[in-house]
Formats: C-alpha cells, sequence, structure tokens
C-alpha cells in the first residue's frame, strides 16, 4: 500500500492548521459565509439539509485496516455511529459539527486519509477498479497509475480553478470495466499494444449529470512514459475552451460534443507536443517508485479442501460464495465483496462496529487490505480460499454476510433528499423497499444479475443512467415523481439508459419496478439470459406493455 | 401582475450544529417549526429575512420558506422538502424527529 513521504504528511498537517484557523475565524465572525463556504469546500466539508457534511477520498478506493479503523472512530466520535461509502469512493459523514471537523481532520491525517479536492472545480479523487492487482482478468494493477495521477494533480496550481470538477478513473482489465471508465471526464484502461508494451486507452468526455454522455477514446495506445504530460495537455485544453459562462456547459463532456472529438484531438496533440519535453522522465521514475508499493503481498499455499467441504456442506455458505466472491489472478484465492445491502437498510451505510469488524477481518486473512467499490460495497481482494468458511461466519455475526452482489438488491442509491440539500426527491426509501420487496418474493437469485441505480436528482449520483433499471427522483409541483429508464450498461459497452415514459408517484414506483422484472421473467429466452440481454433484444416496447398496462388496456 | 404573497417562515442552517432552526416572533431561534413565526405580510417578511442575515454567528443560508398554518394555528411545510428538514430523514431516527 501507498505510502505517504514526510513531505506529504507535513503538507497534510499544514492544511489542517490552515483550516482549524479558518474555522476559528468564521466562528469569532472575522470571516464571513461568502468569504468561509470556499475554505470549508476545499476540505470536503458541505452544509446538507439537516448537518454538515465531511467527505472523505478514499484513493482510488483502497484502504488498510488502521485506515478502515480511523474512519470507525470518527464515525463513533463525531458522528452518529456510521458512514456512508459512495460511488465516488468516498466516505461520507452525515452529521459532524463545525467545531470538531478540524479535530476530524487531524485523526484522518493520522493515517494519510484527507478530504482535499473532494469538492471544487478541481481533479477529484482519483477512482480505480475496486479488484485491483487482485483480479484475474487484468492487465496490469490500475492503483500505481492512479496514485501517480493523484500525486500530480493534488495542489496541481494549473487545475485548482477549472471549469468545473474533473473525475478521472482508471481500469486494468478492458473487458470487464468495473470503474464505470466511459462515464468518466477522462477513462484510462490498461493495454497491452502489439509490441506487448503497457499503455493506456484514453476515453474522454464521457459523464452522467443532466447531459449524460458515454466517453469517445481520445487516443488508442499512449506510452507509460507520455502519460501525465498527455493528461496535462488533456486538460489544459479544455481549461482554456470549457463554458465558463453556464455551470451546465462547462464540463469537458459538452467541450468535446461542441468542438467534436477531432478537434480536440489536434489541439491536445499540438499541446502535447509543446508540454512533453518539460516533463523530462521525473514521472516514469516515480511511477517505477509507486509500483513498488503496490507490489503483490506473499500469498500462502495451503490446502482448499476445508472450503470445498463447507461449499458442498452447506446451503447459505455456498449462496452466498456464488453471488460474491469473484475469481483471484492465484487460483487459490478469492477476492470477497461485503455486501453493504442487506435488504432494507440503507445502501452503502457501514456502522462503526461493521467497519472495525471489517479491518479485523483484513489484517487476520486480508493481508491487511480493503477497496472500497463504486457500487458501494467492501471488498477483501486478497483472501486465501481455506479461510472463507471463518470469514463468512464472522460476517454473519455483523450483518455483514447478504448474499446479493450484483443481483436486483445490491442497489446503488444517492442519498437523495433524505440527506442532500440539491435533491427533488428520495432514494435511499425507494431503494430499501425494492430490496426488501424482492426479498419477500424470493425472486432474486432467480432474477439473477440486474443493476439498479437510483438518483434522487437530475446530478446521478446515483449513476441512474447506467443501471440496467435507472430511477431518477424528480419534483412535480410539490410532490415526488420518479422517472424509470432502461437499457443503461456501466461498463465497457457503457450506454444511456432510455427513457420509458412518463414518471410514477412514490407509491408507485417499487410497483413498476416489480412489473418491469415480471416482464424480464416473461420475455427472456432462458434462465441464462440476463436482464440486459434480454432488454438489448426486444427493445423497449415490450418492457413499456408490462410498466403501463393500462395504456395498453386504453389503445386495445 | 404580481403574484399574491404566500405565508412564509424563515429558515437557515446554525452555523455551529448545521442544524435546521427557525425564527421567532421576538426574533430568536427555534428547532422547531411549530415555534416559528408565520408572516403573512410580504414586507414584513423582507424586513426579518435581511436582519436574520446578518446574524451571521448564528445562521448559514437564510432564506424565506413556504408554509402554512396547521390546525392549531403553527406554522407547518407546504412542499415535501421542508417536510424532511422539519422531522429528519426517514432512513434513520435521527434529526429533529430524535431530538424532539
Ligand atoms: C453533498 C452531497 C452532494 C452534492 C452537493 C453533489 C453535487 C453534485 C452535482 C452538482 C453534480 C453534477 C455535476 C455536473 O454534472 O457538473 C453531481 C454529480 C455526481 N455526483 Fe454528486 N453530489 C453529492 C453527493 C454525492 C454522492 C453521495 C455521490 C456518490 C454516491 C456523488 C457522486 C456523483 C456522481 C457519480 C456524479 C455524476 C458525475 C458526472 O456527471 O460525471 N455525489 N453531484
Ligand atoms: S443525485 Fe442529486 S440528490 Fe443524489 S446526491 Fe447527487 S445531488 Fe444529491
Amino acid at each position: 500500500m501507498y505510502q505517504y513521504n514526510d513531505f506529504d504528511s507535513a503538507f497534510l498537517a499544514e492544511r489542517n492548521v490552515q483550516f482549524r484557523a479558518q474555522v476559528e475565524r468564521r466562528i469569532d465572525g472575522s470571516l464571513t459565509e461568502d468569504e468561509f463556504k470556499p475554505l470549508r469546500l476545499m476540505n470536503g466539508l458541505y452544509l446538507q439539509l439537516h448537518a454538515y457534511m465531511l467527505r472523505v477520498a478514499i484513493p482510488y478506493g483502497t484502504l488498510s485496516a488502521n485506515q478502515m479503523d480511523k474512519l470507525a472512530l470518527l464515525a463513533e466520535k463525531w458522528d452518529k455511529g456510521y458512514g456512508h461509502f459512495t460511488t465516488r469512493q468516498n466516505i461520507q459523514y452525515n452529521w459532524p459539527k463545525l467545531n470538531d471537523v478540524p479535530d476530524m481532520l487531524d485523526a484522518l491525517a493520522e493515517v494519510n486519509l484527507h478530504a482535499i479536492q473532494t469538492s471544487g472545480n478541481t481533479i477529484r479523487n482519483v477512482t480505480a477498479d475496486h479488484f485491483a492487482g487482485a483480479a484475474a482478468d487484468e492487465v496490469a494493477d490500475p492503483r500505481p497509475v492512479a496514485e501517480l495521477i493523484r500525486q500530480w494533480s493534488t495542489d496541481h496550481p494549473e487545475f485548482q480553478a477549472l471549469p468545473r470538477k474533473f473525475k478521472i478513473a482508471v481500469s486494468g482489465a478492458l473487458e470487464n470495466d468495473r470503474a464505470v471508465i466511459k462515464a468518466h471526464d477522462i477513462g484510462l484502461y490498461i493495454v497491452k499494444n502489439d509490441a506487448g508494451e503497457l499503455g493506456y486507452q484514453i476515453v474522454v468526455g464521457g459523464g452522467l449529470g443532466r447531459t449524460p454522455m458515454i466517453g469517445k477514446t481520445l487516443k488508442e495506445f499512449v506510452k507509460q512514459e507520455d502519460l501525465l504530460s498527455y493528461l496535462e495537455a488533456t486538460v489544459s485544453v479544455w481549461n482554456l475552451l470549457g463554458r465558463r459562462d453556464n455551470k451546465y456547459k462547462a464540463r469537458i463532456k459538452i467541450t468535446v460534443h461542441e468542438h467534436g472529438i477531432e478537434e480536440i484531438r489536434q489541439r491536445v496533440e499540438d499541446r502535447f507536443q509543446l508540454i512533453r519535453p518539460t516533463f523530462g522522465g521525473f514521472d516514469v521514475a516515480l511511477l517505477k517508485d509507486i509500483e513498488a508499493f503496490f507490489a503483490n503481498p506473499e500469498f500462502k499455499s495451503a490446502s482448499t479442501d476445508g472450503y470445498t467441504a463447507t461449499y458442498d456442506a452447506d446451503p447459505l455458505f455456498r449462496s452466498w460464495a456464488d453471488a460474491n466472491l469473484a475469481a483471484h489472478k492465484n487460483a487459490d484465492y478469492s477476492i470477497v465483496t461485503i455486501s453493504l445491502k442487506k435488504h432494507g437498510d440503507t445502501p452503502g451505510d457501514a456502522s462503526a462496529d461493521q467497519m472495525r469488524a471489517m479491518a479485523e477481518l483484513a489484517r487476520q486473512y486480508g493481508h491487511d487490505e480493503l477497496r472500497i467499490s463504486h457500487e458501494q460495497n467492501v471488498i477483501l481482494p486478497h483472501v486465501h480460499k481455506s479461510d472463507l468458511p471463518v470469514i463468512y461466519a464472522a460476517l454473519r455475526e455483523q450483518e455483514l454476510h447478504t448474499a446479493n452482489i450484483g443481483l436486483i438488491s445490491d442497489i446503488i442509491a444517492c442519498p437523495g433528499m433524505d440527506y442532500c440539500a440539491l435533491a427533488t426527491a428520495r432514494s435511499i426509501p425507494v431503494a430499501q423497499e425494492i430490496a426488501t420487496r424482492f426479498d419477500d418474493l424470493k425472486l432474486e437469485h432467480d432474477i439473477g444479475h440486474l443493476q439498479i441505480k437510483i438518483s434522487g436528482c437530475i446530478n446521478a449520483c446515483g449513476h441512474h443512467h447506467v443501471g440496467h433499471i435507472g430511477i431518477l427522483g424528480l419534483d412535480r409541483a410539490g410532490v415526488e415523481n420518479y422517472q424509470i429508464t432502461l437499457g443503461g450498461d456501466a461498463t465497457n459497452t457503457a450506454a444511456v439508459g432510455q427513457r420509458v415514459g412518463p414518471g410514477f408517484a412514490y407509491d408507485e414506483i417499487v410497483p413498476a419496478i416489480e412489473r418491469t422484472v415480471q416482464g424480464y421473467l416473461e420475455l427472456r429466452q432462458d434462465q441464462n439470459e440476463t436482464f440486459i440481454q434480454t432488454f438489448n433484444r426486444v427493445g423497449m416496447a415490450p418492457f413499456k406493455a408490462y410498466i403501463y398496462p393500462e395504456a395498453q388496456a386504453n389503445a386495445a | 401582475m404580481a403574484r399574491a404573497f404566500t405565508p412564509k417562515v424563515i429558515t437557515a442552517n446554525h452555523l455551529l450544529e448545521g442544524d435546521v432552526i427557525y425564527m421567532t416572533d421576538t426574533g430568536e431561534w427555534t428547532r422547531q417549526m411549530a415555534e416559528a413565526v408565520l408572516l403573512t405580510d410580504e414586507a414584513d417578511a423582507d424586513v426579518r429575512l435581511i436582519e436574520a442575515q446578518q446574524q451571521a454567528a448564528t445562521t448559514v443560508g437564510v432564506y424565506l420558506a413556504d408554509a402554512k398554518a396547521d390546525e392549531n394555528g403553527n406554522p407547518s411545510p407546504t412542499h415535501f422538502r421542508e417536510e424532511f428538514r422539519r422531522v429528519g430523514p426517514s432512513n434513520y431516527f435521527h434529526g429533529k424527529q430524535a431530538e424532539a
């Protein structure tokens, strides 16, 4: 895992001293709220509906056990005993008090965590495949390059006042994109060229929000030693061209759309040629240094018979293993996804006790590593199969054993109107009800792979555009109303879902989702055809008939 | 044509706690919407809004929120957003509902 050097630690400490003084000056009246607001946002502190909210970055979703313990401490000491993991591989605390935030930031700094650039028009927390370094299907671990990008972008003087926020994601697995690369301002796939060299495919101009767009390939192959200069060229081209006159048109997706990918490519290329010499090789040396921190842990060799025996004997364990384990590059190991989606609970929330329990499992059985996924779950990336039965038993004690990864109750939901100041409707209770409903019906495992994603407003923090079933909460004349989209895809075949038709009232949305799923069960060719495959085969019309049965009856 | 003025309360978040507060008839701040003053006169509302905004040591993000008189004559929300601010989130028993 990456370790901060003295410079990094001193930088964090100094930032925190500054912020503590700023908070004091706000409280004693020497700073107005207008002066203070940008300063608090620079330190991840928002004001929400009921309280302040502190957003802490989890770079590329990677945490050590000690870091997770610290997140638990913050939850317990300065919040209401839980934290909320988000689609940006951040954790948010929903109830801090202004006076306590400097102490919270100091506590985080003790384990090299911070809230810098989790807000504002900067390059935000760099996200990555949550199976990085462990997945059987990856070309290379995306985290070293994500760390390189983090170091380059943090406090980068040219990029502190961009036209809008800027999000970069990295994946080492082109075929199995788990990082929604094509919905980011810049997305990188690590690829190999014909000569067998590692490099990057650069995707630009993706994004969700009010104008969702799928990113376009800017360049098929950028060599490792050219990456930072290429990224710097791209961001500075946008910094110049980006629409500062209109916040809604400021993101790079609009710039790419308005100028066309060819013009952007040419400008980036010109800029790249100009600045390339100034990079002079330090970045390659740095990447080499960083890679050393992400070396494989020492995998043990032991028998996996105990695992096989438990798998055969215990149907509950088997069901969990089938849903929550993924293939590790070492065949004796597994990647364990711990579901934070217990039926009826808030997606992405973990209590302090649960965080500590997960940290302890990582310490004992997981080579001290945890990951946070953009799907709001927690991952133990390196677990020997022989340890799985005891891990499962420990997870049960904390009610963290829900066997639903990739299934209908593994829902992404943003905080929505329950917390968020920008929301137009609630999303959490909709997610809770859908999960509970399908659990009651005992249909979840029969339905199979199906992603539902819910946002409480057009900003699309819940990724509804790329959900197989997307739900968008709106305010229609003072009441909550929900629109359904179908056919969204968050992988390397990314697609924006299509709107089905008129929205549904709060009481009507869960039944409408139930009809949608009923439609799928009747339309699918066989058990192996997933929801998204069925949708792509039959299209919208047959689903529409299920979703709006009355309209169908009236037309008949 | 000028729109008719609909009744309002003055609301904000508390600077230190961050929680929702409302202005009372005497210009103090309360945590309970029922104790807020329901303003029915537009000019009065505008003056009080300015007063509230000047209390920077207590308040953040002061604004006028639509409200109506409930059966007891106390202000209550007309929009669901203000109802959530009044009560707290629906996934936990947290916020005002737990403090009342
Ligand atoms: C303090 C609460 C939040 C605020 C004020 C907020 C604000 C916003 C805004 C204004 C946008 C639209 C940006 C644009 O298109 O220019 C946005 C998009 C987004 N936010 Fe949030 N958000 C909040 C919470 C969250 C949470 C909890 C998550 C993760 C669960 C999240 C993840 C995202 C994502 C993934 C997008 C879409 C990004 C894109 O368009 O590429 N946000 N948010
Ligand atoms: S989608 Fe809207 S409601 Fe949900 S967190 Fe983002 S800004 Fe808030």
